[in-house]
């Protein structure tokens, strides 16, 4: 029977060992866990940072029974010709199959003040990567550093939580990497109208306890500095022993790397060139890997990546094309709308009427309606417009102006059949009821019925039924 | 009865057809029979079109009068009833020689009267000896059911009067389209703000304060992803679940999985308007959550229904005076049908065949060993599969149902039903499943029979008789008794009277779940409204007086041992089928409001079936145009398992990836020609709603042949 080790305890490896389970895997499965906690669910820190989740409601559910989980216990190095992994807690751990889950780190700026002189964060300064990083904000002034897709989440999350928020950014606009300028213009325009002050195209020179010193401008007040400035993925283990490593573990679409008892999976694995460092991606690794590590043929073939802002007062979607797709000038077409007081921006680009890449902005059923045909693969509906706006398209003429119209569904009545009841003497609702049956199924035409009766007796001679 | 003229008769009863069972008043004039809703609080004066035409259905023109036998020639001919009966008892009994008691089998209906349920079950355990027997319900709330089961200890429908709905701010409904279904009851919806989950934008949906509209087979993860934003937005009502119920820890470790982006990505629902739906819900000082066919037909029905009961939990609604969880039954009697023994793992009274105490209480109220009693048998659709088969029953008494439109992948169940040895059919006119019998048996319909019948509501209500059945109809309790005598049973087991049955299922159903025990005719005829539970004991508030039945429960209690519900953990999984490849679209099915089931009935009556005439296929017309359709075109509609032929029409609300068919048309028009197989592990449920199917013209032929 297979011993799987798996290092790193996130999301990640959570999906991976429950996977297992699901498949039947037999062999034993141990899980090391540097952090403390048992696993939680990364993606809701921001909700936990600002108050509205209490840090219990994010842990994840138990492994499947049977998994042993070392919290707690840091990889510091691995043996591959023994085949054990060494840890922290100075045992050698001995795997048949071994998967590196090891996720990834925050990057630090090196912007001077940063770091305490022992190398730790200075008082006043964090990350938002861990649960350690939720611990309560001193009320005041609360800076976010970056504005990449963590950074606006949580300067989101904190300023709907009622926190002062600026949030500083050395680039022109946010999130760079996913926007074209234009949505990032109007996100930016819709972040201020929300509250959060920006300061865009400003590094930062350096943190004083208290402040912000920025490269132009006034020193910013910062009772607490949140540092959103990317992060890398964990690769220690993994280059110490000789694993190809470029940017993260080098793996194969059966998630291996080089040497085939090893694996790598979420955010410290590198798939054909990409380190996608989504959830969506990690656990879909995770699905593939349970599957092959239990005799099946799965491969990972990643679809493009669909970024989808976590806010309730921002809706925005980025779907990039995937790695191998080409570019804009493909024989496609590109949709394009633009509503600047109303915070609203689309740019589909389209090929064989397929979603090829999207960023759309502040129009939450076209964001619900494209992720779908995103995932799907499905054509968009031909009436693009109503695609973005959401709008529910009309394909009949509207029938209430016929007398063939039903006017009572549940009696199938029309209006023609009430005016030959009202013209054979029918004058209230009460009698059109007995000649028809209309309005006495679900009862809502009463008052088509009485407008109806009203228009078509003289005045004052009935409707009151 | 005021009327003194003695060529008319009119009686009180109920509406044939939906759950909701709305009261009418049937008056025969010559044999001209009128009806007129009654004003029973359910339909509070109001009918559908079909309750309006139900007197129709009494002079159908091929309703069946007479016996029909099987001849050497192949052919159905008309027969006495002795030689009838005597065929199928020398049949089952040479079946049940050869091959055991389990080769003969039962498949009953949620249409039929809790008497006619009742022994129906008794028959199968005691004259057949087998535990071969379920019905057409295990099609219908078997999800609710299961999920109410585990979450409250007892499954009532509605554990609240339907009227309590009238004074909510909101109601959401999970898959139910109640403005076609059962249009009455919108009666009660006219005052709360509705919250709609469908993938069609129904009637209902366009009454709704907010639809939401999910991709087939998505509601468990919208379910979830409302039980996240219930935490995340404080609406969670802590008091209630600490002290009323158990298990919310490891429910809302699952529901925070499923934050809104996420649950938009899989469901297609807006974050937005699931925040609405929230805000809605935990925002009203009164609120219900209410599932139907459409959450609960689903290879995962049963956790889906169990999400949505979490979410109600999480909100306090179940058990408070002003709020609740319940189901819509679809069938007449599919509440009271599912509580008498023709399901396979039950006993009357609510009780589990496995449990030996219930064994003991049964068997003895029967007069026989509780060893003689056989164990559970095989659900509705393994039972249909296994038909014919080396392992299977060689013999099939249907009474009540018409499998062969109904049922999922009808043409290999159609293809089953052939492969038996006898195939027995009791019904009153030549529905598709009859028609494939080698013995069919005239039986008696609503307006033609006395019994009960036990609504939505949980309350029992009197079925009764008009006019005398025509011919040579006989009442399916004539029928069993019949059959038991010829197999040997002592006649007295079997009685002829709907009302001795009744005695006798009040004893049966004492001390259990549904306990019918204090309802007697006497005290429905004097017009009491009666809700089970209600046990044969005095009125606790007033001494002298019987129990005056349960029309809330769980008011101070749940039915679990320990009185608190119990939160499930439960996960989304995707259907059985997606879509992809040479099966891009979804196919769901679903009803339209002339028709009732497989249309047996109401296609027999003119206004019905001018209404609705032919199978049709509603989808968007992006969809119809990529594949060379247009309005009113004949598609053929294929799933991995078979084709269908409907006319298509074209629906601007429906999603590009879902195609709707209505189920109740026959012959090439079968909705379920293309349904699949998947069960559900709990309930047996099989998945009607989500199969893969693709649209393409097919040469213009009728689509689903006239009755």
């Amino acid at each position: 029977m297979t011993r799987v080790l798996v290092v790193g305890n996130g999301p990640a490896a959570h999906r991976l060992t429950e996977r297992l389970h699901h498949h039947g895997h037999r062999g034993r499965v141990t899980v090391l866990g540097a952090e403390p906690h048992p696993a939680y669910q990364r993606v809701l820190l921001p909700s936990v940072l600002a108050g509205g989740l209490p840090p219990e409601a994010v842990l994840l559910p138990p492994h499947p029974a049977g998994t042993r989980v070392l919290p707690g216990t840091t990889a510091t190095g691995i043996d591959r010709r023994r085949r054990v992994v060494l840890a922290s807690d100075g045992a050698d751990h001995a795997y048949d199959t071994l998967v590196l889950a090891t996720g990834a780190a925050p990057v630090i700026p090196a912007v001077p003040g940063l770091r305490a002189p022992g190398g730790q964060l200075a008082r006043g300064v964090r990350t938002v990567r861990t649960l350690a990083d939720t611990a309560a904000l001193p009320s005041g002034r609360v800076v976010v550093l970056g504005g990449g897709v963590l950074g606006v989440e949580t300067a989101l999350a904190l300023r709907a939580a009622g926190h002062a928020v600026a949030l500083v950014h050395p680039h022109a606009h946010l999130a760079g990497h996913l926007l074209d300028p234009a949505a990032g213009r109007m996100l930016a325009d819709r972040m201020t109208d929300l509250g959060v002050t920006l300061h865009l195209g400003v590094g930062a020179a350096e943190y004083v306890p208290g402040k912000l010193l920025l490269r132009e401008g006034p020193p910013l007040p910062t009772d607490a500095l949140l540092l959103c400035t990317g992060v890398a993925p964990v690769t220690g283990p993994a280059r110490g022993c000789g694993l190809a490593v470029r940017t993260g573990v080098v793996v194969d679409d059966r998630l291996t790397t080089n040497d085939p008892r090893i694996h790598a999976i979420g955010d410290c694995a590198e798939h054909a060139g990409q380190v996608p460092g989504v959830l969506s991606a990690a656990w879909e690794q995770a699905d593939v890997l349970a599957r092959v590590l239990t005799g099946h043929d799965a491969r990972h073939t990643p679809r493009g990546t669909a970024v989808r802002l976590r806010s309730a007062d921002v809706d925005l979607l980025c779907v990039a094309p995937p790695p191998e797709a080409g570019g804009a000038a493909d024989g496609g077409h590109t949709v394009t709308f633009s509503d600047p007081a109303g915070r609203r921006y689309a740019r589909l680009h389209l090929r064989e009427d397929r979603i090829a890449s999207a960023v759309l902005l502040g129009l939450p059923r076209a964001i619900a309606a494209v992720g779908q045909l995103h995932d799907s693969g499905a054509p968009v509906p031909s009436d693009r417009l109503a695609l973005l706006l959401g709008a529910r398209p009309a394909t009949r003429p509207a029938p209430a102006a016929s007398a063939d119209a039903v006017v009572c569904a549940c009696n199938n009545v029309t209006g023609r059949t009430l005016l030959d009841a009202v013209a054979a003497g029918a004058r209230d609702t009460a009698a059109l009821a007995r000649a028809t049956r209309a309005t006495t199924g679900c009862g809502t035409c009463l008052e088509p019925v009485r407008r109806l009766l009203a228009a078509a007796t003289p005045a004052g001679a009935g409707g009151a039924g | 009865m005021a009327d003194e003229d003695p060529a008319v008769r009119t009686v009180s009863t109920h509406c044939p057809y939906c759950a909701l069972q709305c009261g009418t008043r049937l008056t025969d004039r010559s044999g001209a029979v009128a009806v007129r809703p009654s004003a029973f609080p359910v339909n509070a004066g109001g009918l559908c079109q079909k309750g309006w035409t139900a007197p129709a259905l009494l002079d159908a023109r091929d309703r069946l009068r007479t016996p029909l036998v099987r001849g050497p020639g192949g052919t159905l001919a008309p027969a006495d009833w002795d030689t009838a009966l005597d065929t199928v008892a020398t049949r089952l009994r040479a079946i049940r020689a050869a091959h055991g008691a389990d080769a003969a089998a039962v498949f009953g209906g949620g249409g039929l009267t809790n008497e006619k349920a009742y022994l129906l079950g008794k028959f199968a355990r005691l004259a057949l000896g087998t535990s071969q027997i379920d019905y057409n319900g295990r099609f219908c709330m078997s999800s609710a059911a299961a999920a109410g089961l585990a979450a409250f200890g007892t499954d009532r429908g509605l554990p609240f009067p339907v009227t309590d709905l009238a004074a909510a701010d909101v109601v959401l409904l999970a898959g139910a389209n109640p403005a076609e279904t059962m249009p009455p009851l919108m009666r009660h919806l006219e005052r709360p703000a509705l919250v709609v989950i469908d993938p069609r934008r129904t009637a209902t949906a366009r009454r709704a304060a907010l639809h939401l509209q999910p991709a087939p087979g998505t509601d468990l993860a919208l379910a979830l992803g409302l039980l996240h934003l219930a935490v995340t937005e404080g609406h969670c009502d802590e008091d209630h679940i600490g002290r009323r119920t158990t298990g919310f820890d490891a429910a809302r470790r699952r529901a925070m999985a499923w934050w809104p982006e996420r649950v938009e990505r899989v469901t297609g629902v807006p974050a937005a308007d699931q925040r609405a739906a929230i805000r809605l819900l935990g925002g009203a000082r009164s609120a219900y959550v209410l599932t139907g066919r459409g959450a609960e037909q689903h290879s995962k029905g049963a956790d889906t229904v169990a999400a949505f009961i979490n979410l109600a939990l999480a909100l306090g609604l179940p058990g408070s005076p002003a709020g609740g969880y319940g189901c819509l039954t679809g069938q007449g009697n599919g509440q009271g049908g599912r509580e008498h023994g023709q399901k396979a793992d039950q006993l009357p009274g609510y009780r589990l065949i496995t449990d030996p105490a219930a064994r003991r209480h049964v068997a003895g109220v029967w007069g026989v060993p509780p060893d003689t009693l056989p164990g559970p048998g095989r659900s509705a659709y393994e039972l249909l599969d296994a038909l014919g088969r080396p392992e299977g029953p060689r013999a099939l008494l249907v009474f009540g149902s018409n499998p062969v439109v109904s049922a999922p992948h009808a043409g290999h169940v159609t293809a089953r039903l052939s492969a038996l040895d006898l195939l027995v059919v009791a019904d009153f006119v030549p529905s598709e499943t009859a028609r494939l019998a080698d013995v069919v048996l005239p039986t008696t319909q609503w307006a033609e029979e006395e019994g009960t019948m036990t609504s939505l509501e949980g309350r029992v209500l009197r079925r009764r008789r008009l006019r005398p059945p025509p011919g040579g109809a006989r009442s399916d309790l004539h029928v069993l008794h019949e059959l038991a005598v010829r197999l040997g049973e002592p006649g007295h087991r079997y009685p002829t009277e709907p009302r001795r049955v009744f005695e006798e299922l009040r004893r049966a159903s004492r001390g259990g779940p549904a306990d019918y025990s204090g309802i007697t005719y006497e005290r429905l005829d004097a017009g009491e409204a009666l809700y089970w539970p209600c046990p044969d004991e005095a009125d606790q508030d007033r001494p002298g007086r019987p129990h005056p039945g349960t029309p809330r429960l769980f008011l101070e209690r749940f039915a679990h041992p320990d009185g608190r519900a119990r939160f499930a953990e439960v996960e989304h999984r995707e259907s059985a089928e997606t879509p992809g490849g040479a099966y891009p679209l979804y196919a769901t099915t679903g009803r339209v409001l002339a028709h009732y089931q497989s249309g047996a009935q109401t296609r027999r009556v003119p206004e019905l079936h001018e209404a609705a005439p032919e199978a049709f296929a509603e989808m968007h017309p992006d969809t119809a145009a990529r594949a060379g359709l247009g309005e009113g075109a004949l598609a053929r509609v294929s799933s991995p398992r078979g084709s269908m032929l409907a006319r298509v029409r074209l629906v601007g609300s429906m999603r590009t990836d879902t195609v709707f068919l209505p189920f109740h048309f026959p012959g090439a028009g079968r909705a379920n020609l293309i349904t699949g197989t998947a069960l559900d592990p709990r309930s047996r449920m099989p998945e009607f709603k989500v199969s893969t199917v693709r649209v393409e013209p097919a040469p213009d032929e009728v689509a689903g042949d006239a009755p």
